[in-house]
This record gives C-alpha cells, sequence and structure tokens, in this order.
C-alpha cells in the first residue's frame, strides 16, 4: 500500500467520516480514493478542487495567503479539504457525526506527507 | 448561444453556466453542427465539427483496431486552454460535443457537467419529424436557414 493510500485510509477510520480522497487540484480528477460509500467521488473532486482555487484566489486578494483547512458546513454533512503542495488536494467527506477535530488532523498530517 | 432546434436551448444554457466553459460546439457524427456557443465565424465553426468529427472517426477506428469499444472521450490540456471531445448516444443517434474551458474551469468540472448535459439532451430529445427527400430547389434554402440560426445572419 502507498503513502497516500495509508493516509486516506486512517483519515476513513476517522468516526463519520464517510470517505477520502487524493485530488489532482489544477484538474479536479480523483487521483486515489478510499471508501467513498454513497458519494459521488468523480462530483466531490471536481467540485472541491473548483472552490478551493476560488478560495485560494479570495483568500489572496483578502491578504489572508493561501487557505490551509476549507471546512464546508452542509445540513446533513461536512467536506474538508486540504491543500497538499501545489498539484494536490486532500478531501474527506463526513456526516453530522464526525469527529471534525481529529479529521481535520488526519487530513493535516496526510497533506504534509504527501506535499 | 446559437441552436438550430430550441429543445437544445436549455440544456446548453445550464452547461455554460455550470462549466464555464468558453466554446462549445454540438454537431452529429458526421459533422453537421447542431449548436454552437462562443464561435464568432461560420469559417472556424464548420473548420472545428470538421476535425472534431474527424478526430472521433479516426479514434474510434484506433479504439476497434485495439479490440477495444470506442473512446469515450479525449481530453488535451493545454498551458492555456484545455479541450474535451466526446461522442454521447441521443434518441437521434451519436453525437459529439467540443468543449473548450480555460483555467476558470478545470477537465473535472466540465467532464462532470457535461454528464450531466449528455442526460439531458438524451431525456429532452423528441421525436425526428418524418421528412420529405431533399429536393434541390429546398436545398439553398434550408442551407441558408441553419446559417442564419447558428450564426445570426
Amino acid at each position: 500500500m502507498s503513502g497516500a493510500e495509508h493516509a486516506l485510509r486512517r483519515i476513513s477510520a476517522v468516526r463519520g467520516v464517510r470517505g477520502a480522497m487524493l485530488v489532482s487540484a489544477p484538474d479536479g480528477l480523483v487521483v486515489s480514493e478510499s471508501s467513498m460509500e454513497d458519494v459521488d467521488g468523480r462530483a466531490i473532486a471536481a467540485l472541491a478542487a473548483s472552490l478551493a482555487g476560488r478560495l485560494r484566489r479570495a483568500a489572496g486578494g483578502a491578504g489572508l495567503g493561501r487557505p490551509t483547512v476549507i471546512q464546508l458546513r452542509g445540513e446533513t454533512g461536512t467536506l474538508l479539504a486540504v491543500p497538499a503542495g501545489e498539484e494536490l488536494l486532500v478531501v474527506a467527506v463526513g456526516d453530522r457525526e464526525t469527529n471534525l477535530g481529529l479529521a481535520r488532523l488526519e487530513l493535516l498530517e496526510a497533506a504534509r506527507g504527501i506535499a | 448561444m446559437r441552436v438550430l432546434e430550441g429543445w437544445v436551448s436549455g440544456p446548453l444554457s445550464r452547461f455554460l453556466d455550470e462549466s464555464a466553459a468558453r466554446l462549445v460546439l454540438l454537431m452529429t457524427s458526421s459533422g453537421q453542427v447542431v449548436a454552437q456557443h462562443g464561435f464568432t465565424r461560420s469559417v472556424d465553426v464548420m473548420s472545428a465539427a470538421a476535425l472534431g468529427a474527424g478526430i472521433m472517426a479516426s479514434t474510434g477506428e484506433l479504439a476497434h483496431l485495439m479490440g477495444s469499444p470506442r473512446f469515450g472521450a479525449l481530453v488535451h490540456q493545454g498551458t492555456e486552454q484545455g479541450l474535451l471531445l466526446s461522442g454521447f448516444d441521443t434518441p437521434r443517434g451519436r453525437w459529439i460535443g467540443l468543449v473548450a474551458f480555460g483555467p476558470e474551469s478545470s477537465v473535472g468540472i466540465v467532464q462532470l457537467f457535461f454528464q450531466q448535459f449528455t442526460d439531458e439532451i438524451a431525456a429532452a430529445t423528441p421525436p425526428e419529424e418524418q421528412r420529405g427527400p431533399v429536393l434541390a430547389e429546398n436545398f439553398e434554402h434550408e442551407l441558408n436557414a441553419s446559417l442564419r440560426a447558428l450564426f445570426g445572419r
């Protein structure tokens, strides 16, 4: 198992996380994914990469530097995304019961290991 | 946006809004243009349609030689622009979409919404009208009507 796959499995093991993936940031394509059950991984990858790109421009425009963690809360769950270098994005989707603190730590750890 | 048949407008308009595509050309597998967005010169549309249909035919034959089913899509990623060329089935036969997009979009976004667009087209396609034989006296009139619809002139 590659380091990226191992990192994605660790993220998926966090309580409430429904799946995790590594996304090519410029293309919005899935590079690797782990147990994305009942989730359209292709759509998540495309939309998360688009969101991350726009937020990066917005943060840059506001003088905030580059986003380090993106957290999008919906009515039934949360999407987390962490840039891993210039080209990749670590993304996780979780339900309302997700342990967000631990999930964020795992995403940041994965991004450090991959970048 | 210019369309030959009005029912294409809704799905194409939604695709353009969602994907932020710069240029779109929708054509039959023989290269007959059904709709276009972003082109200003008719000669560019005709060239792109002929090239797109030719590329799809070539890659289809290549797939056949390799013993594979036909390829679904071809993506070219340039430094300034990307290009998606994809065939899809409709009740009126196989159509081809040619989409050019810039850095404001991505291949993932374009592919995602192109799939939705093709699903909508397949669902919205009305039954084809029965047409009489193409007569010489009607040909020029029909050709001019199509050119007016696609280029507004």
